[in-house]
C-alpha cells in the first residue's frame, strides 16, 4: 500500500521535475560543458580546456566589467528599494479603502503594458542633447549649455533600470505589508512608539521577506542585463551580459559560456547571502 | 463518379493547353512589352538564399519568380550568423549571399563550390575590380581583403585561392560600395577633408564610430593613419603591435570624451545624426539617405585618404547539382542581366555589370548615380520615393571617382581573436 502511495507521489512530481530537467538542468549543463570547449573563427571544437576560464579570469577587462556591473546593481538596488518601499508603504498604510488600494496598485503596473525596450528607448529623445529635458531647462533659463550627462552615460543607465524595475520591488514589499497584522501597529502606538519607531522596529522587520524577494529580482535582472546598458550608455559602458553578447556575435560561444558560468556563480552567491539574512519561506 | 473524374481530367487538360498556347505566344514574341523571355521550366525549383540583410530584397525575389519561375526563399542574418551558417549548416541553403571578407573564412571550410566562368554569360563584362583587381589598367589594388584576391580558386574542387583569374570563380559580385564618414554640414562649421578631422577638439562629444569590431577597427585605422598615429603595413591585416597601438589610441580618445556614443545598428546611426547628438561619424550610404529623407542635411563626405569599401556576392552551396545547379546559374545570369543592377544602383549601391544596368536606367538616373552629374529631374529610389531633387549631385561624384579611391576593403585579420579581445577592452574602458 505504502509502495503504491510512494509511486503516486513520484508520478505527481514527475511533470514538474521533467520540465525542470528539460528546460533548466539540461541547458545549464550544456553551458557548463561548452565552456570547456575550444573554438576558432568558425567552429566550436569539443575539448576539455581551461583556456576560456584563464582568458576570462586573468583579463583585467573582466574584473573591471564585473565591478561596473555590480556597481550598477547596487545603485539600482538602493534606489528601487527606497522608492519601492515608499510607494508600497503609501498604498498599504495611507490608502484606507481596499478598492482604492487595488486601483492604485493597478496604476503602478500601467507602464508594464508596453514592452521593456520601448519604455527604455522612449528615454532617448527625452534625455538627448536637443531633447525635451534639455530644451525645457534651457528655455527656462536654468542652464546655458545642454546637460550632456543625461544621455549615453551611467546616469542614463541607472535611470532606465530604476524606471523599468521598481515595480519588482513594490509588489513583494506591498504583499508583505498587507500581511502585517494591524493590531501590531496599534500595540506599538499603545506602547508609546513614535511613527518612525513603528516603521523601523515593527514594519521594516516584518517586510524583510518582501524586501529580500524584491532584491533578488532586481539584482538578478540587472546583473544579467545587456540591452539597457548598450542602449542607454550608447555603447560607452560595458556589462557582463554585453561581454557575452559580444563574444557570441563573433561565434565565440565557449568564451561566452565560461562567462555565463562565472556570472551564474556570482549571482548565486549573492542570492545565497540574501537568503542567509532573511528567511524567505516565512513569506510563502 | 467515373464521369466526374473524367471531366476533372478534361478540365485540367484544357487549362494545360491554354497555358501552352499562352506560353507559345510569349515565347514567339507575339505579345509585345516583354523584353526578354527566360526559360519557364523552373516552376518547381526553390532556391534557398541566406545572406546579410543588405541584399535580401523582396522585390528581387518577386521579379525572379516572374521572370524565371524560380522561387527564392531569402533569409536575412547578420554577418556573423551568415559565416556560421555557411560553415556549419551547409545543407541549409543553396545560394550563399556572402561578403568578400567572409570568403577568406568560409571557402576553406569546403562547403561551397566554385563556379565555372564559362557558364556565366556576362562574365567578361563584370567590373574588373572583382577579376583582375584593377578598376582601370593603372589602378593599384587596395589593402584589406581586396575582392580579386579571393575571387578565384585554382581548380574545380579546390579551396586554394588563385593569384590571378582562373576558370573557377568563388562568388559572383552583386552589391558593393565605398564607405566614408557622414557629416552634418549645417553643424560642423568647417571643411571636412581627412579622416582625422573626426578628432578635432571642436567636435568633442559629438562624434561616433561603429561598434562592430571587424569594421570599426578599419575606420579606426583610417583615422589613426590619417592622424599619423600609426603607420600600417596592411590595415586589413594588422600585426598585434598595430592592433595595440590602434586600440590604445582609441581608449585615450574615448577617455578624453571625444565620442558621444558607439552605434551598432543602422537605425542607431540614423538617430544619432538626425537628433544632432553627433555631427560627424562612421556611416553607411543608405543611412545618409535616411537622414536626408527626414529633411536633415547630411553629406557622405569624400575624404583625401580614400574610402573603406565592401562588397558581396552569390556563391553556390557544395550540395547543388543537376536541375538545381542549372537553376542557380540561371539565377546568377539573370541577376547580372540588368534589372537587378538598375534596382541596386538606384539605391546608391553599385552593381557588377554596368552595361546591362545602364540599359535599365534612364539617362538622368545613370548620370546622377554613376557619372556624378547633376540630376535633371527628381531622382527616385526603387520604391518610387523622391530621394534627390533636380540639380543635386551625388556625394563623392562618379563611380570611377568613388570606387577609384578605395584605400581599404573590409577584411578579416589573421589576428582576429586578439583584435576582438582588444576591442572589448576598448568598449569596457
Amino acid at each position: 500500500m505504502s509502495r503504491v502511495k510512494l509511486w503516486i507521489t513520484y508520478l505527481q512530481v514527475a511533470p514538474l521535475a521533467l520540465v525542470f530537467l528539460l528546460f533548466l538542468i539540461v541547458p545549464i549543463a550544456t553551458i557548463v560543458v561548452v565552456s570547456f570547449f575550444d573554438y576558432n573563427t568558425t567552429q566550436i571544437i569539443p575539448a576539455f580546456l581551461l583556456q576560456n576560464y584563464e582568458e576570462l579570469l586573468l583579463s583585467p577587462v573582466t574584473w573591471r566589467t564585473y565591478q561596473q556591473t555590480i556597481q550598477f546593481a547596487v545603485i539600482t538596488w538602493a534606489l528601487t528599494l527606497v522608492i519601492g518601499f515608499t510607494v508600497a508603504y503609501f498604498v498599504a498604510f495611507y490608502v484606507r479603502s481596499p478598492t482604492m488600494q487595488t486601483v492604485l496598485f493597478l496604476i503602478c503596473t500601467i507602464p508594464f503594458w508596453t514592452s521593456n525596450v520601448i519604455r527604455m528607448i522612449s528615454w532617448i529623445p527625452f534625455l538627448g542633447r536637443n531633447g525635451l529635458a534639455n530644451t525645457t531647462l534651457m528655455n527656462l533659463g536654468l542652464i546655458r549649455q545642454p546637460l550632456e550627462f543625461l544621455l549615453y552615460s551611467d546616469f542614463a543607465v541607472v535611470l532606465a533600470y530604476v524606471h523599468l524595475y521598481t515595480l519588482f520591488m513594490v509588489v513583494p514589499i506591498f504583499n508583505s505589508m498587507m500581511r502585517i497584522d494591524r493590531s501590531l501597529l496599534e500595540a506599538a502606538r499603545d506602547a508609546g512608539a513614535s511613527g518612525w519607531q513603528t516603521l523601523w522596529n515593527v514594519i521594516l522587520p516584518l517586510c524583510k521577506p518582501g524586501i529580500a524577494i524584491g532584491s533578488i529580482f532586481i539584482v538578478t535582472i540587472v546583473m544579467g542585463d545587456f540591452v539597457t546598458v548598450r542602449m542607454m550608455s550608447g555603447g560607452l559602458s560595458a556589462s557582463v551580459g554585453l561581454m557575452m553578447a559580444n563574444a557570441m556575435s563573433l561565434l565565440q560561444y565557449p568564451a561566452a559560456a565560461a562567462n555565463a558560468v562565472v556570472l551564474l556563480l556570482v549571482v548565486l552567491l549573492i542570492v545565497a547571502a540574501m537568503m542567509r539574512l532573511v528567511d524567505i519561506r516565512k513569506e510563502l | 463518379m467515373a464521369r466526374k473524374t473524367n471531366s476533372g481530367v478534361g478540365r485540367r487538360r484544357m487549362l494545360k493547353g491554354a497555358a501552352g498556347i499562352a506560353g507559345a505566344a510569349l515565347g514567339s514574341g507575339a505579345i509585345p512589352g516583354f523584353p526578354m523571355i527566360w526559360a519557364q521550366n523552373n516552376k518547381n525549383i526553390v532556391l534557398r538564399q541566406c545572406g546579410t540583410g543588405v541584399s535580401a530584397i523582396n522585390e528581387i525575389a518577386e521579379k525572379c519568380k516572374a521572370d524565371l519561375g524560380i522561387t527564392l526563399q531569402m533569409t536575412a542574418l547578420d554577418s556573423d550568423a551568415v559565416v556560421q551558417r555557411v560553415v556549419t549548416q551547409p545543407n541549409s541553403f543553396d545560394i550563399g549571399d556572402i561578403e568578400y571578407w567572409m570568403i577568406k573564412k568560409v571557402f576553406p571550410a569546403n562547403t561551397l563550390q566554385a563556379m565555372d566562368v564559362k557558364k556565366i554569360k556576362l562574365f567578361d563584362k563584370i567590373v574588373p575590380i572583382f577579376t583582375t583587381g584593377k578598376l582601370k589598367p593603372d589602378s593599384v589594388v587596395a589593402q584589406g581583403t581586396a575582392p580579386s584576391t579571393v575571387s578565384f580558386v585554382e581548380g574545380a574542387g579546390s579551396t586554394k585561392f588563385a593569384k590571378s583569374p582562373t576558370q573557377w570563380f568563388t562568388i559572383v559580385p552583386t552589391i558593393y560600395n565605398a564607405d566614408t564618414l557622414g557629416i552634418r554640414p549645417d553643424l560642423v562649421g568647417r571643411k571636412i577633408e581627412n579622416w582625422k578631422d573626426i578628432l578635432d577638439p571642436k567636435f568633442k562629444g559629438k562624434t561616433s564610430i561603429l561598434n562592430i569590431p571587424s569594421i570599426g577597427i578599419m575606420d579606426a585605422a583610417m583615422i589613426c593613419e590619417s592622424a599619423g598615429i600609426v603607420k600600417y603595413g596592411d590595415k586589413g591585416n594588422m600585426t598585434k603591435a598595430e592592433i595595440d597601438k590602434t586600440i590604445d589610441f582609441l581608449i585615450k580618445t574615448k577617455k578624453e570624451g571625444q565620442f558621444r556614443a558607439f552605434w551598432k545598428t543602422f537605425d542607431e546611426s540614423v538617430n544619432l545624426m538626425t537628433s544632432g547628438e553627433v555631427v560627424i561619424q562612421s556611416m553607411w550610404s543608405p543611412a545618409v539617405s535616411a537622414v536626408r529623407a527626414k529633411g536633415v542635411p547630411c553629406v557622405y563626405q569624400p575624404l583625401k585618404e580614400g574610402y573603406r569599401a565592401w562588397g558581396g556576392g552569390l556563391s553556390l552551396a557544395k550540395h547543388l547539382q543537376g536541375a538545381q545547379l542549372d537553376a542557380a546559374y540561371e539565377y546568377i545570369n539573370w541577376y547580372l542581366s540588368g534589372w537587378v543592377g538598375a534596382f541596386l544602383n538606384r539605391q546608391g549601391y553599385y552593381s557588377a555589370v554596368l552595361e546591362t544596368a545602364k540599359a535599365n536606367m534612364s539617362a538622368d538616373e545613370w548620370g546622377f548615380w554613376m557619372e556624378g552629374k547633376p540630376a535633371q529631374g527628381d531622382i527616385k529610389n526603387p520604391q518610387g520615393v523622391v530621394v534627390e531633387k533636380k540639380g543635386a549631385v551625388r556625394d563623392g561624384g562618379s563611380f570611377y571617382e568613388r570606387m577609384g579611391s578605395v584605400a581599404c576593403w573590409n577584411a578579416v585579420m589573421d589576428e582576429d581573436r586578439y583584435m576582438v579581445q582588444k576591442w572589448n577592452q576598448f568598449i569596457a574602458a
